[in-house]
């Protein structure tokens, strides 16, 4: 409790007043004003958000930090807000991430300062709301309204082609979201009007129903995810996105539709969710096998990230839908490093961006001999996107390998070839990019990052190592969750 | 003086017609181009309106004139709202019909009659009143559509609405009389009950109900019968554009509650087919054709056309949650279109119209607050949330849903997909676009201060539905006794 308020209140509600602030501020006279507010509040975002990893109960599956209010009565709505130990990484992992992105914004926006800051602070109080919500209208309007500053952020700020890229991001989400009301307004009917997340646990649906919600729950959070084949967004959305829409995206926003299936499809719909997990398999299969040779011929650093995301998430929802703990923990794990490494490559290549105005492979070349403090990182992030042993690449891929072994050996075997894939595209840019002889003279020029983004590739690069090594303190906050999902899951619903 | 007293109900109806005759004369012996005193006359009757229905106000159902006038919940938050957006109307139209010349006695007298007209149609239990009051309206609407009689457009506008008016009266009249030819009967009650008992031909009842269906489908403005709406919309100006896309609104829809659910209850497996039908070709056409249109006021009026679609998915639900949802839709989308064409309004200036998609070009580096305004406007039209636009569409869906009726809700979340497009042009055109003309946009505080609250209200109310929805369901349930 703060002054009154609990916690997961403050941690949504505090970012979003300060992007208001933020924005009253007004045009770029003021923007050192916007830029210190913005710092200030995602530092005060983040560190009220760390009471709730502190005081957080390992022992229990129950919600904790539950708030609840009436919201709307005439439709039995409620402001409904409670973490478990899935839920309660990614609000901390996203609090974590906002002073990173603002910071490394800092010198980089020049143009309508407030503006930017005040989006990225409202998304990031809309995010935690999507990650607290335990009603589903609550859920629905958090995870609707965090579109519109993306939509904005992407459109704005963005390259060349950001408008293609803006609405094609928005009207795909959309269209996902609108069927998920519709199979939510169906599950207030069957319950006895109830939008509870909770309640639709407990409710009993017969198997085609289950099914159709299943798909439609599935259009809202493949498309989040994303996975094949509606995939085709993400990139585009991420090379027009600025540096720090790009890793908010790649950090958190990727996350929200992994979060959807724990939360949603797994519980809610259990049969329908075994019945069709071939499905999801082979899709996530394709994207880990596919999107892997996709990266591999990109000549766009961005989009071999962005398709690198893709074929890393395609391991997160494999390790969902194999349902046993190695699976899901290791998924879980996975989405919090792939949180940090994503974030961590496009920062990396927005440092690179900011001083050639290129994201094309084939510009650079020899940028160690010119950055070598630089290099040092980027070849840190680039082997934690490889899966290196010691990095927190490692734990996540390396469970979900194992959890898939025990469900069947193909699967293991054609997840692990991301290993392979992952080292050959991930490291072939390495060598194109940092290693070798300095090609042009636009390469000659360039000088080492400064001490801000040293300092935020420091934060990072300890997250990265500090996860490799020692994952027990995010494994033990989510394992209780976990095994009574899957004890919850494995009883029939119909 | 007994008989006075129980005309209360009627009070704010009577006060308003003599304020309305009164101020036809006043406004001669006023000269001046701002027209202060009649303006002022007319916000005080508005005023004075809302004052009488509050305090007149009786808990139950009241009946007056031998079943012809009845005031009940319904009509009362109607009235209300009518009110309200009638005075919203005039302070948006204030200085851009003044800049034209346009701001004249006649238009403020014209949109009083018409408010009475709607609050007859709002008030009525008998097909002659709900018939009169639809007339008394429409004749307003079409002599303020010709208000700028100078202009080719305007002018071919009239004579559309006009034509096609009409014919939809006659329409309409026609389908009123087959029913009175089937019932003997014309107080909507009685029809109600002399079709539930079974004692009207079913073959005369069906055959005028086509007939009083196609009429309220030309009046609400659904596909197939919306031809005037774009050209109506396009060419009025815009102060009565305004005015036409809002409060009447809120009189149709109580116009098709007190014919189609008071009266033709019994007949609801046949209206209902025939509303289905409108209501999705309305959806689909509104939606798609919206995407091609470069006017602004034209692209609203498709956009109108979409959400009169939704807001029959709502009747056609039924029930407490169906009209609920319906009215409560009515109501946000009588705010939104308040909105949209005050700021059309806002951003024309003498000799300019700015209801051209380009208009909008960069309007984030001109204004920030018009800007933002606007994007909740068009998020809200989108029924993206936070927005109270989202909420409008929830109701709706979920009144679709447990009526079973999914299909139909997925049909229309697939239109609604579409005409998100739309929308996110707007936001885009604003946001991402470089400005066309950097002229200085000057804001008249009022119908600023005014933009700035109604844009703000979509947003308070999406954040706190909860009240306007449940105010529209007890208003609904009370006045048609639903359980």
């Amino acid at each position: 409790m703060i002054l009154g308020f609990s916690l997961l209140s403050v941690a949504i509600w505090l970012p979003i007043l300060f992007g208001v602030l933020i924005m009253a501020t007004g045009g770029d006279r003021n923007a050192p004003l916007a830029r210190v507010l913005a710092l200030l509040g995602a530092i005060l975002g983040f560190i009220v958000t760390i009471p709730l990893f502190t005081g957080f109960d390992k022992t229990t599956s129950a919600m904790q930090f539950v708030e609840i209010h009436d919201w709307i009565t005439r439709y039995n709505i409620h402001y409904h807000l409670g973490v478990d130990g899935i839920s309660v990484l990614f609000i901390l992992l996203n609090s974590f991430f906002t002073p990173l992105v603002v910071i490394a914004s800092w010198k980089v926006i020049e143009k309508r300062v407030a503006q930017y800051m005040a989006a990225f602070l409202m998304m990031s109080g809309l995010i935690n709301g999507v990650f607290a919500s335990l009603d589903a209208v609550l859920f629905y309007v958090f995870w609707e309204a965090m579109l519109i500053p993306m939509f904005i952020i992407i459109g704005v700020w963005g390259g060349a082609n950001r408008v293609y890229a803006a609405v094609k991001f928005f009207l795909y989400t959309l269209l996902g979201s609108l069927l998920m009301l519709v199979a939510l307004l169906y599950l207030y009917n069957q319950s006895g009007g109830s939008f509870s997340i909770l309640d639709y646990h407990q409710v009993a649906i017969p198997l085609t129903a289950q099914i159709l919600i299943f798909i439609a729950f599935f259009m809202a959070f493949a498309v989040k995810v994303p996975m094949f084949p509606v995939h085709t967004w993400l990139p585009d959305a991420h090379v027009e996105a600025p540096t720090g829409g790009s890793i908010i995206l790649a950090a958190i926003m990727l996350k929200v539709g992994a979060y959807g299936f724990i939360r949603f499809s797994m519980p809610i719909v259990p049969d329908a969710s075994r019945e069709l997990a071939g499905v999801i398999i082979a899709l996530s299969l394709i994207a880990v096998v596919y999107i892997a040779l996709v990266a591999l011929v990109q000549t766009d650093m961005k989009k071999l990230v962005a398709y690198s995301s893709v074929s890393h998430m395609g391991f997160v929802t494999l390790g969902l839908f194999i349902f046993n703990s190695y699976g899901v923990e290791g998924a879980l794990l996975q989405m919090i490093s792939h949180g940090f490494v994503s974030g961590a490559l496009f920062l990396c290549i927005g440092v690179m961006y900011d001083r050639m105005h290129s994201r094309n492979i084939a510009d650079y070349g020899g940028v160690a001999n010119k950055m070598p403090v630089f290099a040092a990182f980027f070849v840190l992030f680039a082997m934690a996107n490889v899966g290196l042993p010691g990095t927190s690449g490692f734990v996540g891929e390396f469970m979900v390998i194992m959890g898939a072994v025990k469900v069947n050996f193909w699967y293991a075997l054609l997840a692990a070839s991301t290993l392979v894939f992952g080292a050959a595209y991930t490291l072939w840019m390495v060598k194109r990019v940092i290693f070798g002889a300095v090609t042009n003279q636009h390469v000659e020029q360039l000088t080492d990052i400064n001490g801000r983004e040293i300092l935020v590739c420091s934060i990072l690069a300890a997250a990265v190592l500090g996860m490799g090594l020692y994952p027990l303190p995010f494994s033990e906050v989510m394992h209780v969750s976990v095994s009574d999902l899957l004890v919850h899951m494995a009883r029939p619903k119909l | 003086m007994d008989y006075l007293a129980t005309l209360s109900p009627l009070y704010a109806e009577i006060f308003l017609l003599v304020m309305a005759c009164t101020i036809l004369i006043v406004d001669l012996f006023v000269t001046s181009l701002g027209k202060t005193p009649t303006y002022l006359l007319v916000q005080i009757t508005l005023f004075g309106c809302a004052f009488l229905t509050v305090s007149t106000y009786q808990p139950g159902i009241v009946h007056l004139f031998n079943n012809m006038f009845v005031d009940d919940l319904m009509s009362d938050v109607l009235k209300l709202l009518s009110y309200l957006s009638m005075s919203m109307v005039l302070v948006y139209s204030r200085t851009y019909l003044m800049v034209r010349g346009l701001f004249t006695g006649e238009f403020m007298v014209l949109l009083l009659f018409s408010l009475l007209g709607m609050m007859v149609m709002i008030s009525a239990s008998h097909f002659l009143s709900l018939y009169m009051g639809l007339e008394l309206l429409a004749l307003s609407l079409y002599a303020m559509v010709a208000l700028q009689r100078d202009s080719a457009i305007s002018t071919e506008a009239a004579m559309k609405y006009f034509i096609l008016g009409a014919l939809a009266s006659g329409l309409l009249l026609y389908g009123i009389s087959m029913l009175y030819g089937a019932t003997g009967t014309l107080e909507v009650n009685a029809v109600s009950d002399v079709i539930a008992r079974g004692a009207a031909d079913k073959n005369l009842l069906v055959f005028g109900l086509v007939f009083v269906v196609a009429g309220l489908a030309f009046k609400l403005g659904v596909v197939p019968f919306h031809m005037w709406v774009p050209d109506v919309y396009h060419g009025a100006p815009t102060a009565v554009t305004l005015l036409i896309s809002s409060a009447p609104k809120l009189a149709v829809f109580a116009f098709v509650m007190r014919i189609l659910v008071e009266g033709l209850q019994p007949l609801l497996v046949h209206w209902s087919g025939m509303l289905i039908i409108l209501a999705v070709l309305s959806m689909a056409v509104g939606n798609i054709v919206a995407i091609a249109q470069t006017n602004l006021k034209r692209m609203l009026a498709y956009s109108t056309i979409a959400h009169m679609g939704f807001l029959l998915l709502g009747i056609i639900s039924g029930g407490l949650d169906g009209y609920g949802s319906a009215m409560f839709y009515a109501v946000v989308y009588v705010l939104m279109s308040l909105g949209s064409f005050g700021m059309i309004m806002l951003l024309s200036r003498e000799g300019f119209e700015a209801d051209n998609l380009n208009d909008f070009k960069g309007l984030n580096q001109r204004s920030p607050w018009l800007a933002f305004m606007t994007l909740l406007l068009m998020f809200s039209m989108a029924g993206v949330p936070p927005t109270v636009g989202f909420y409008a569409k929830f109701s709706v869906l979920q009144a679709a849903v447990s009526a079973g009726y999914i299909s139909l809700a997925v049909i229309a979340i697939l239109f609604s997909l579409i005409g998100a497009f739309y929308y996110l042009r707007i936001v885009k055109l604003m946001y991402f676009d470089a400005p066309e003309s950097h002229a200085t946009i000057s804001v008249q505080p009022g119908s600023g201060l005014l933009i700035s609250i109604n844009g703000l209200a979509l947003l308070a109310l999406g954040m706190l539905p909860g009240s306007l929805m449940s105010i529209c369901a007890v208003a609904v349930k009370q006045s048609l006794l639903l359980p």
